[in-house]
């Protein structure tokens, strides 16, 4: 039993986590539910004893009765790895990229003295087999380059279970994974804590996720503890109005009909997309790899189309040829009629009918322009008007923000705040088709609501189109008409958004939806009770 | 990696190649006639046609190309004009000093800036770092030849430890010529050890900062078992690269510090030749040094694939 009685933690004196207090029984999943900067990873590096520096904590964290803050730095290095264990959101940098797997594992293993050298490799080899890494396919010799992301989070794993601890924590474990990958990693987790009889507390933004999974559930809002409970009864009964929020905006349906015209605006048809192979013999070019095969689609004025597909599956460089910045070697694109031509070849009147909104909004702005000179970016298409600072300011207008946003730099605003200045970036052209590629993927749950009524209430009054593009099947199911379903650089599947999603046709559409974790229904009709 | 080894030894191949051919061509633009040039201005006339003969000018260029390098691969440099022996022998001779002077200097700068970047990294914000930070900026900033003047000054003219220059041959035992390239080693390693410290820093504090050092901690390896297994050898990427460049740099640029401490090493050899117009040393020598860069830039290549599976697939 680990117990966390009275957590308090300030960093510089900024006052993180208060009186945070909540047991992990053995054996048990116990879910942290709460929003970005809500103290839920912090609460877990404090049970690490792992909190960045400048850090105050209060309170007590005890592991079988006894006090972790009064451990010693050694005696708390002893304890990590071994009876408490952790494993983090992004699995593509959590391994060292000059380690084999077998040897990463196994380090777990003899730093605590539990095994020598080749003791150590030969367990880490059973645990890499336990995880679903067998000896043929992924042999202890592989480096994490060679795996992918949900064989890399499964590495973290059989190096976090190697010592078969009490207790494992896990941060957002599937978040930069896709669906059908998260569905795996989870099952994997569940697996372990029933036969290890293990604690697991799984930290997510999601829901849905500890729906299925936890036994009992926490809420967390700006480093309190809101709500607290077991997970059916939690979800059933929702008293704190904060969850009820969280619940509402997870499952966000925004107001909207479609409205879609007769007008072709985007048409696709036969469209393949080829990259050179690497070469693996001197005088040997070997066939190019195709990620677009003989895609065909129309998207029609006013609509709302959705594109799903796990990583990989060639939905972005489907995009970069749609926003004309890569060539097809087959088949044509047209905007409004007129062919999509790659680089200089397509006239800058026709790049101004489509713009793009990128998934993220840190990394999607130059971080040393004022927003005016960001909004205004487009401009270089058309010559900017003379007025320009009054478009800039309607643009900001348009999306919820005020027009004095422009004076000042990106860092100033808030994930959410900046999505909206880059949809106003798309705006300020006025274009027809408007691209969001994962566009609220970064964001949370609450903001992520937003920003959906924002865009759907944009298409209703300026008779925008959308091409959605997304892996979260929740967010597609609530704001597009029709819907396309990737894999492997083909549509397998098309047709009504409803359609698709109740009465799923292709086999690989219905996996995505069964994997997709969602609250049971009989939860969520007792909340308007 | 064997692969990889063999695509960067075909590269190699070819960049030599082309350096020959360049340099081949250098000389070969220079207005008038080399064997003229090299007589300067007075010359008679039967002079120049008994040189034009002894360069082996009268052939084709592409005879005289070809000749120049298969006579560099049996290790015939041709014969220097102004010392009248083959260039081979002149260019062994000064080898043996600065190919020592180089390796003893990287050697140095290494041993130096390996502990010293490492405890600034350990140490970040701590008076300890401040303090590796400004010696080190100090080490950049001084001239090499003024430090080489001071290190003269104190340790050969004051305490006399050291002879003021000169160099004291191989043929007197090891200790005695390491002795007399201590001091230029010194002068020479001072600013790139200097270099070398803060990148040293720089990169293992920004691989402290990555993911999967947060992953080995909690594991349960303490901060120090942390850096030595898995930060030491991801820092060393750039850390690489560097080296490998200052080695470049001291075997051919060693030409100042030679000239302080009055060794008879390339860097004066080539400097020598260039006033005395003795084209054939130039032209091997610049061929050596150009030899030398590209097999250093090879191994830099092979030891980034030895620290780094990425690299190794080959591209």
């Amino acid at each position: 039993m680990i117990s966390l009685q009275n957590l308090t933690l300030a960093i510089h004196g900024t006052p993180i986590l208060a009186d945070v207090s909540f047991e992990i029984p053995q054996g048990q999943i116990s879910g942290l539910v709460g929003e970005s900067g809500s103290g839920k990873s912090m609460t877990a590096l404090a049970l690490m004893q792992l909190l960045p520096q400048g850090s105050v904590v209060g309170g007590r964290i005890t592991v079988e009765g006894a006090d972790i803050f009064t451990l010693s730095e050694s005696e708390m290095c002893a304890l990590r790895g071994n009876e408490i264990s952790m494993i983090f959101q992004e699995p593509m940098t959590a391994l060292n990229p000059v380690q084999t797997i077998g040897a990463q594992v196994a380090e777990t293993l003899f730093i605590h003295g539990k095994a020598s050298k080749s003791e150590a490799a030969k367990i880490a080899r059973q645990m890499l087999d336990r995880v679903g890494l067998p000896a043929d396919r992924f042999p202890s010799s592989r480096y994490p380059h060679e795996l992918s992301g949900g064989q890399r989070q499964r590495v973290c794993i059989a190096m976090a279970i190697a010592l078969r601890p009490k207790l494992l924590i896990a941060d957002e474990p599937t978040t930069a994974l896709d669906v059908t990958t998260q569905a795996q990693i989870l099952d994997l987790l569940q697996e372990l804590v029933a036969e290890e009889n293990m604690s697991l507390l799984l930290i997510t933004h999601d829901l849905a996720v500890v729906a299925g999974m936890a036994d009992h559930v926490a809420v967390m809002r700006r480093g309190e503890l809101v709500e607290q409970g077991p997970t059916e009864q939690l979800f059933k009964t929702m008293t704190h109005p904060y969850t009820k929020q969280l619940f509402e905006a997870s499952s966000h349906q925004p107001d909207r009909v479609g409205d879609a015209q007769g007008i072709p605006i985007l048409e696709v048809k036969n469209a393949i997309r080829e990259y050179a192979a690497p070469r693996t013999k001197l005088f040997h070019r070997p066939a190019p790899f195709r990620a677009v095969n003989n895609v065909s689609f129309t998207l029609m004025r006013g609509e709302s189309l959705g594109l799903v597909g796990e990583s990989g599956c060639g939905k972005s460089t489907l995009t970069r040829a749609i926003l004309g910045l890569d060539p097809l070697q087959g088949g044509e694109i047209r905007l409004s009629g007129e062919p999509v031509l790659a680089g200089e070849h397509m006239p800058t009147s026709l790049r101004k009918k489509v713009q793009i909104v990128f998934q993220d909004p840190y990394g999607s702005f130059n971080p040393r322009h004022k927003v005016q000179r960001l909004v205004m970016e487009p401009f270089h298409l058309t010559q900017a008007p003379e007025n320009s600072r009054d478009h800039v300011a309607e643009a900001l207008e348009t999306v919820g923000m005020e027009a004095d946003a422009m004076d000042r730099y990106i860092f100033e605003f808030s994930g959410g705040q900046r999505q909206r200045i880059a949809i106003a970036r798309a705006l300020v052209l006025h274009p027809d088709l408007i691209v969001l590629d994962e566009a609220v993927s970064a964001l949370d749950v609450s903001i992520r609501a937003q920003i959906l009524d924002l865009l759907a209430d944009l298409q209703t009054r300026l008779g925008l189109s959308y091409l959605f593009i997304s892996h979260d099947l929740t967010v597609v199911r609530a704001i597009t008409d029709r819907v396309l379903v990737m894999k492997a650089g083909e549509i397998v599947e098309q047709g009504s958004t409803e359609q698709v999603f109740t009465a799923p046709k292709h086999p690989y559409t219905q996996q995505l939806l069964d994997a997709a974790p969602v609250i049971p229904a009989d939860w969520q009709e007792t909340k308007h009770a | 990696m064997i692969r990889f080894t063999a695509t960067r030894l075909l590269s190699l191949s070819l960049s030599l190649l082309m350096a020959s051919a360049v340099v081949f061509a250098v000389v070969e633009v220079i207005p008038g006639d080399p064997a003229s040039y090299m007589l300067g201005l007075n010359a008679a006339p039967e002079a120049i046609i008994a040189l034009r003969n002894e360069l082996g000018l009268n052939g084709s260029l592409w005879t005289r190309y070809a000749g120049w390098v298969t006579g560099m691969m049996t290790g015939d440099f041709g014969t220097s004009y102004t010392y009248r022996v083959p260039v081979s022998d002149l260019i062994a001779q000064r080898l043996w000093v600065s190919l020592p002077l180089a390796l003893f200097a990287l050697l140095l700068s290494m041993l130096i800036a390996f502990p010293v970047g490492l405890i600034a990294a350990a140490r970040r914000g701590k008076p300890s770092d401040y303090a590796i930070m400004g010696i080190t900026q100090l080490g950049i900033a001084v001239p090499n030849f003024w430090f080489a003047m001071l290190l003269v000054l104190v340790f050969a003219i004051n305490l006399q430890w050291f002879n003021a220059g000169g160099f004291a041959g191989w043929e007197n035992g090891l200790l005695t010529g390491l002795k007399s390239l201590t001091l230029p080693a010194i002068a020479l390693a001072l600013p790139q050890a200097s270099i070398l410290a803060r990148v040293m820093r720089s990169s293992l504090l920004e691989t402290l900062t990555q993911d999967y050092i947060r992953t080995a901690r909690a594991k349960g390896l303490s901060r120090a078992q942390t850096l030595r297994r898995h930060a030491l050898r991801n820092a060393m990427i750039p850390v690489l690269t560097i080296i490998g460049l200052q080695f470049s740099f001291l075997i051919a640029g060693g030409i100042i510090i030679e000239n302080v401490f009055y060794l008879p090493g390339l860097g004066r050899l080539i400097f020598q030749a260039i006033t005395q117009r003795d084209l054939v040393v130039v032209e091997s020598v610049v061929m050596l040094l150009v030899f030398a860069v590209i097999i250093v830039t090879f191994l830099v290549d092979i030891a980034y694939a030895a620290v780094d599976p990425r690299l190794r697939s080959g591209r």
